[in-house]
């Protein structure tokens, strides 16, 4: 490309259209927006010469694990088309970036999406949750699922009811982008990897614990929350302490008593989800609409307020929604404690409408617990005690005195 | 030294601190902290990451060679933008115009279209590892009065500036991301004094904005050095502008001695040969070189046909050996030894006939040692000894070196290539449209407006001309008005706020948190007043500087006396010398004046007391006659 910029012509690369100027690749690696009608094209760019990959090479003598990508920005890369970070990576694309993991395992690599998280669907959840089964199967000493952190949280726990596991599941991301230096991905994927070789055998998600490049956390999956937009240590375990620790660079693990054991289940896909379920958050004035707008739904999770409360003025809304089949459970946007609606007249009213107390479980969580509760329950009354039930860590019979 | 006959080739690249109110991508103020304030601080390791086009910049790797965890200080006035746990905010609007006034006064044009870039950088100075930077303006012009036939400014970008090493591997995140303008000129200087005179002039328009910060390293100078036959040497960071000159003439003897030492080598026959590479370590089992015993292993090599050249100066205090130990040091190592230099360093006679014998080196060649904690250090040190040898045989390398102090240079690493730029897409482009453009008003060049001030202060004040200048290009120039806009005499202003400043500042005193409670003006207000003489300024400052208060001060140092008791220590003392006045008139004047001061010690202005004197004796006379 040549153009006329500055009374001078100069050379560059075109790299993309942007806002009506053409994106100018100097050969000083500036990019630059011309007019379209100041460049010339000399001849076709050649695409760059794919980069010299070594060869992924794997210790025959170290135990295997699995990486299944659904994509995310632990394998993110640049789309010169739009300048935008996308997913794009497989799982070997992983495995050349960072290195680290060769001395950790060996690695099965399954690329079964490339999707940024928030466009993560109840029937991906299904897949993922075959496709890790698949494997367990195959013998693997543990699976990696890489994700993109905004509803990593949501898949996580979603594997945790629809999965039982003898080896560990484990969720990995990050929060800065793989394109950097300073990513986060390297550490909490070697993290997660000494995660899943090890004595766990649960579904968890492992990020980095404090802003430091330390150690990581290893959190349950029923029990995450991202709880920042955009730091290293955005994902902290509520109700619960992190039930493990990875430190690095050592990547030495340590669980806690609480955590469950390698081996202690024998694997089993329970894969049926209800997908006609919804999640609102109450808010003051809100318009009963909101709730009659969940009419024909199998299920709904409300965030109320507090105890779990949501105004007098919606109970009858409510009723009339549990009378026409709609399971309601309440959590509470409180996110820590538990929902007890026997304090308040509110409450015991919300009780009498059929609403039934979601204990100290989180919001999300509870949706994908109702989805996947009212898929597997024999009738509404096995549903409704189910969703009392601690099925896979996601809510205690007691509460300890921590935040 | 010829240079025109050497072929000698320099452009400079100038950095510049911009004083904005906020950081160049976050809101942070652009305040410089001491490190003692920090209110926390954590670590990271960075690593390279490939570029668009998959390949990972060789500046880039070399930072590689060693695995380095990064500690950065953390402050009140930093936020999660420097932590690198935040997007960047929108680019600093502020710091764009008046990157763009900088880029009207060179006559340069905008882009179109700005595009924020990441320049990959693993030194730790950059939480991310990379340097936000946008190139904002191209094709300027320095006049031909600087640089003769006229020199070229190719362009500016606006980047943020890097964190502050505070000791080894630990950062400061104070500075990171105070916005920066880098000015880039063509090659187009041809002797050090050009390149001097270039460095002054651009630094002389940049701080006629008012708007740059000022003080020792807020402005750095990068030169791009070359001779015919030579190859482009990039010397970063000369912070004193008087030593730019003297970096440039060095790199020139460098480059001059590194192409003879090149002709000396292939007359010689001299090769290279990774298969002279022999483990050595039980050589050493049991020498007195400390280094050598606490070495793991230790590995040699031959280069035939370099004796005597390894150890041969290429610049003050330089060698080939240095240049070649700088190459090792990557890998973590303290340094080299060649047999040039040897014995020494506890290394003896025997022992290094022993590792001649050994090699089988012969008389002609040089045997270079390296030591690590580890065989992966010793070869990987061993590999750089090999590489920076090879390029002795064909010259001068392609490096970015850093000053060392004096002005000779120390290698730094690889000229980065364009493979270390990538989009920061997280920052939109901005347009830069002819409105915002035609809106950039340019400011008066300092060297304009200390003619045209001096010239209005020898007609208005009858300063003499030197004088005017002076007090025209000084940076207290605002300070000096306001006094006198204020009422005090324009020569007391000029000179107190000037000369005192200088004095105090050359002896240490830190007058600028002075001057931001204005001191000086109420000093001088004091002296207007008759609260104290002028002569006793100097002390006054000083006193206040050590944290005095300024009324105390005046007291202890000139106490004040009353126009009234002043007026009544004349009278007595002209009636003491009744005889004297009588006898010598008006003349008495002069003498007075002398008993007058020496009695008030220093705590009136003369004036006054001359004006009451003149006055007093008037009175006596009158009556007298």
């Amino acid at each position: 490309m040549e153009c006329r910029v500055a009374g001078g012509v100069r050379r560059g690369t075109y790299i993309t259209d942007r806002d009506g100027m053409a994106v100018v690749k100097l050969s000083s690696g500036y990019n630059i927006g011309l007019p379209p009608a100041a460049c010339t094209r000399l001849s076709r760019s050649v695409p760059a010469p794919a980069a010299k990959r070594a060869p992924v090479t794997q210790d025959a003598n170290l135990p295997e694990l699995a990486i299944i990508s659904t994509g995310g920005t632990i394998a993110s890369r640049i789309d010169y088309r739009t300048g935008a970070v996308t997913s794009q990576f497989d799982a070997d694309d992983i495995l050349t970036a960072i290195p680290d993991l060769a001395k950790v395992a060996r690695y099965r690599t399954k690329q079964l999406y490339t999707i940024l998280s928030e466009n993560m669907t109840p029937a991906i959840w299904q897949e993922l949750a075959r496709a890790v089964h698949e494997e367990i199967l195959r013998g693997v000493a543990g699976v990696i699922v890489t994700h993109g952190t905004d509803t990593m949280a949501y898949s996580a726990s979603a594997l945790a009811f629809m999965l039982k596991t003898p080896v560990p599941v484990v969720f990995v991301g990050s929060q800065r982008s793989a394109d950097r230096p300073s990513s986060d991905n390297a550490m909490n994927a070697a993290c997660a990897a000494a995660a899943a070789t090890s004595e766990l055998g649960e579904v968890a998600v492992v990020m980095h614990e404090t802003t430091s490049d330390d150690r990581c956390a290893i959190h349950r999956g029923t029990r995450v929350r991202k709880m920042h937009t955009s730091r290293r240590d955005a994902f902290a375990s509520v109700g619960i302490p992190p039930i493990g620790h990875v430190e690095y660079p050592s990547r030495s693990v340590m669980l806690s008593p609480d955590a469950v054991r390698r081996g202690t289940n024998r694997p089993e896909l329970h894969d049926r989800l209800e997908k006609h379920c919804g999640l609102v958050q109450f808010y003051p004035g809100m318009d009963e609409k909101v709730i009659r707008s969940f009419a024909g739904y199998k299920g709904l999770v409300l965030a109320g307020t507090g105890l779990g409360h949501t105004s007098t003025h919606l109970i009858t809304a409510i009723r009339e929604l549990v009378d026409g089949g709609t399971m309601i459970t309440m959590t509470s946007q409180c996110l820590n404690g538990r929902v007890c609606d026997r304090v308040y007249d509110t409450g015991r009213d919300l009780l009498k409408a059929g609403v039934i107390e979601g204990g100290d479980m989180l919001p999300e969580t509870a949706l994908v617990k109702l989805m996947w509760v009212l898929a597997n329950a024999r009738n509404s009354e096995q549903a409704a005690a189910m969703m009392q039930e601690n099925l896979a860590g996601e809510c205690n019979r007691r509460s300890g005195h921590g935040l | 030294m010829d240079y025109k006959a050497l072929g000698l080739t320099a452009g400079i690249e100038i950095h510049q601190q911009l004083d904005t109110g906020e950081k160049l991508f976050c809101r942070c103020p652009t305040t410089l902290r001491e490190t003692s304030d920090h209110s926390g601080e954590f670590f990271r390791y960075l690593r390279a990451t490939e570029s668009e086009l998959g390949e990972i910049d060789r500046a880039a790797q070399e930072e590689m060679k060693r695995d380095r965890k990064f500690v950065y200080y953390t402050y009140d006035t930093t936020c999660l933008v420097e932590n690198d746990e935040e997007p960047p905010a929108p680019l600093n609007a502020e710091a764009l115009d008046l990157c763009l006034t900088i880029a009207k006064m060179f006559s340069m044009t905008p882009v179109p279209q700005l595009h924020t870039m990441r320049k990959l950088v693993i030194d730790g100075s950059n939480t991310s590892g990379f340097q936000r930077t946008a190139l904002v303006a191209l094709n300027g012009t320095i006049p031909q009065s600087i640089v003769p036939g006229g020199g070229e400014i190719e362009t500016i970008c606006l980047e943020e500036e890097a964190a502050q090493r505070v000791k080894d591997d630990i950062f400061s995140l104070d500075r990171l991301g105070i916005p920066l303008v880098e000015i880039t000129t063509s090659p187009c200087m041809h002797t050090p004094e050009e390149v001097q005179k270039a460095a002054e002039y651009i630094g002389m328009v940049l701080r006629s904005t008012g708007k740059v910060k000022r003080g020792i390293g807020t402005i750095r100078q990068d030169v791009n050095i070359s001779i015919a036959g030579g190859a482009r040497v990039e010397i970063k960071g000369v912070q004193e502008l008087d030593l730019l000159a003297e970096v440039v003439r060095r790199e020139a003897v460098r480059q001059t001695n590194l192409l003879a030492l090149r002709d000396g080598l292939v007359s010689r026959g001299a090769v290279v040969d990774e298969g002279r590479i022999t483990d050595v370590t039980g050589l050493f089992k049991d020498t007195k070189s400390a280094i050598l015993k606490k070495a793991k292993k230790i590995e040699a090599v031959t280069l035939p046909g370099f004796a005597g050249l390894v150890g041969r100066e290429i610049q003050p205090g330089r060698r080939l050996g240095s240049e070649i130990s700088d190459y090792a040091k990557k890998c973590g190592v303290g340094g080299i030894f060649h047999t040039d230099e040897l014995p020494a360093y506890g290394i003896t006679d025997s022992e290094v006939a022993r590792l001649r014998a050994h090699c089988k080196a012969g008389e002609a060649d040089c045997v270079i040692l390296a030591a690590g904690a580890s065989a992966k250090q010793a070869a990987c040190a061993m590999q750089q000894v090999i590489v920076r040898a090879r390029m002795a045989l064909s010259g001068v390398p392609e490096e970015t070196r850093k000053m060392l102090e004096g002005g000779s240079t120390a290698y730094m690493r690889p000229l980065p290539g364009a493979a270390r730029m990538y989009p920061e897409t997280d920052v939109l482009p901005v347009l830069i449209d002819e409105k915002r453009w035609n809106a950039v008003a340019v400011p008066e060049l300092l060297t304009e407006k200390v003619k045209r001030v001096s010239a209005r202060f020898v007609a208005d004040y009858r300063f003499n001309p030197a004088f005017a200048t002076q007090v025209a290009s000084s940076e207290y120039l605002p300070r000096i008005e306001r006094a006198i806009h204020e009422g005090i005499n324009p020569d007391l202003a000029a000179s107190t706020i000037v000369r005192v400043a200088t004095e105090l500042r050359r002896e240490g005193t830190d007058i600028e948190n002075l001057f931001a409670v204005d001191t000086d003006l109420k000093i001088l207000h004091a002296v207007k007043d008759g609260k104290m003489a002028k002569e006793a300024i100097k002390d006054v400052f000083l006193s206040v500087a050590s944290g005095t208060t300024l009324d105390d001060a005046i007291a202890k140092l000139a106490p004040a006396v009353s126009r009234e008791e002043l007026e009544r220590i004349v009278r007595k003392i002209l009636a003491e010398r009744a005889d004297f006045v009588q006898q010598k008139q008006k003349a008495a004047l002069g003498p007075l004046m002398g008993v007058v001061m020496a009695e008030v010690r220093g705590s009136v202005d003369g004036k006054v007391v001359s004006e009451i004197l003149r006055k007093e004796l008037d009175k006596v006379l009158a009556k007298g006659n």
